[in-house]
């Protein structure tokens, strides 16, 4: 099983430029402990909106990579935005679903991932061509590259060990986080 | 005097928004038609309103600005994602097209269209109603000023008097 902090901290080593949204829960400590980084905006909470935050931020920003890493729990809440996601087609949006199979945060009790739905035949029904899962190590490379350059939109569910790991938080005043990102992304000072 | 519905598009153009999100309503219909047509807005057509929230939320994270078109039954939708808008401070306009009111002849309607502005409210949003044609254009304009200036959620709720009510050939 491949492991969550290995996969996230590759994923954004390679990050280039490119502008990140981090969904509630572990996908937001991965991208953490991989680095924080004022060009990643944390989600504490809108459980559901990882996806359509990242696609407003790409359809905003057409000339930057935008990346969501999200959990299976916040994705299958979110399913209708793949929807738009396939609408509005954004060539710069990327998806990484780290799906464990669990909602980490509450006990780990299992999603529906675990009793048969596959989110990135969710993604390719919803109109997104380029959606597949990735198993073992064996194809991750190429979903990482993917991820990071090349045509969008692309959404990649990658099995990962259940289990949620501690320690680093990121911070969590959310209108502190906003203005960062957006003095990092834009170079603009908000009031 | 012109058109509200034309009113209301002006007022988005001269606010500078670039997003309009959208759950049709019969009510926005033809805003929702002049901003599919114009180049310079991007139309979003939602499948859920709580997606709208999220999807201005991030194009203010990527300087755009964007408005938020639905009925009052879609406010309902709204609510948990409306946390990340007041936790973080986002600016966000909502047009609220409203039913369960004026005229209203299907009673589904009426428990979310009665309730609709206590909810924006509970959640921090400050409401404008609109019964009158006259005071659309001010309105619109004003709801944008103050969500653009002051990082706040804003929503103007145009009532069903104004729209005109609903009917299914009775």
């Amino acid at each position: 099983m491949l492991d969550r902090r290995d996969v996230v901290r590759r994923l954004l080593d390679g990050r280039g430029d490119a502008l990140v949204v981090a969904g509630l829960g572990q996908p937001c400590f991965d991208c953490c402990a991989a680095g924080d980084d004022p060009r990643t905006f944390y989600l504490w909470g809108a459980m559901g909106g990882a996806v359509a935050t990242g696609l407003g931020l790409a359809l905003a920003r057409p000339d930057r990579r935008v990346l969501v890493v999200t959990g299976d729990g916040d994705a299958l809440m979110g399913m209708g935005s793949f929807a738009t996601v396939a609408a509005e087609a954004p060539a710069n949006l990327t998806v990484c679903i780290l799906d464990n199979e669990r909602y980490g945060e509450t006990g780990s009790q299992i999603t529906h991932t675990a009793r048969g739905t596959d989110l990135a035949a969710v993604a390719a029904g919803a109109g997104i061509a380029r959606a597949w899962t990735v198993r073992d190590e064996d194809g991750l490379p190429e979903a990482l590259a993917r991820l990071h350059s090349g045509p969008g939109p692309v959404v990649v569910a990658v099995k990962v060990a259940p289990g949620t790991q501690g320690g680093s938080l990121p911070p969590k005043d959310g209108a502190w986080l906003k203005r960062r990102f957006r003095a990092a992304a834009l170079g603009v000072a908000d009031d | 005097m012109t058109d509200w519905r034309d009113d209301i598009f002006k007022a988005i153009k001269a606010a500078g928004v670039v997003q309009v999100a959208y759950v049709p309503d019969a009510g926005h219909a033809r805003l929702i038609e002049r901003s599919i047509g114009d180049n310079d807005l991007r139309a979003v057509s939602l499948t859920t309103e709580e997606e709208g929230v999220a999807l201005l939320a991030g194009a203010w994270l990527g300087g755009d600005r964007g408005v938020l078109l639905m009925q009052s039954s879609g406010v309902g939708n709204c609510i948990n994602m409306l946390s990340l808008a007041r936790t973080c401070a986002f600016p966000l306009v909502m047009l609220v097209t409203m039913r369960g009111e004026w005229g209203e002849f299907n009673s589904w309607q009426v428990p979310m269209g009665a309730t609709t502005q206590a909810h924006l409210e509970l959640c921090g949003v400050r409401c404008h109603r609109c019964d009158r044609p006259e005071d659309v254009a001010e309105t619109v304009a004003t709801a944008f000023r103050f969500a653009y200036f002051t990082n706040s959620m804003v929503a103007v709720l145009l009532g069903q008097r104004l729209i005109g009510a609903k009917s299914f050939g009775e």
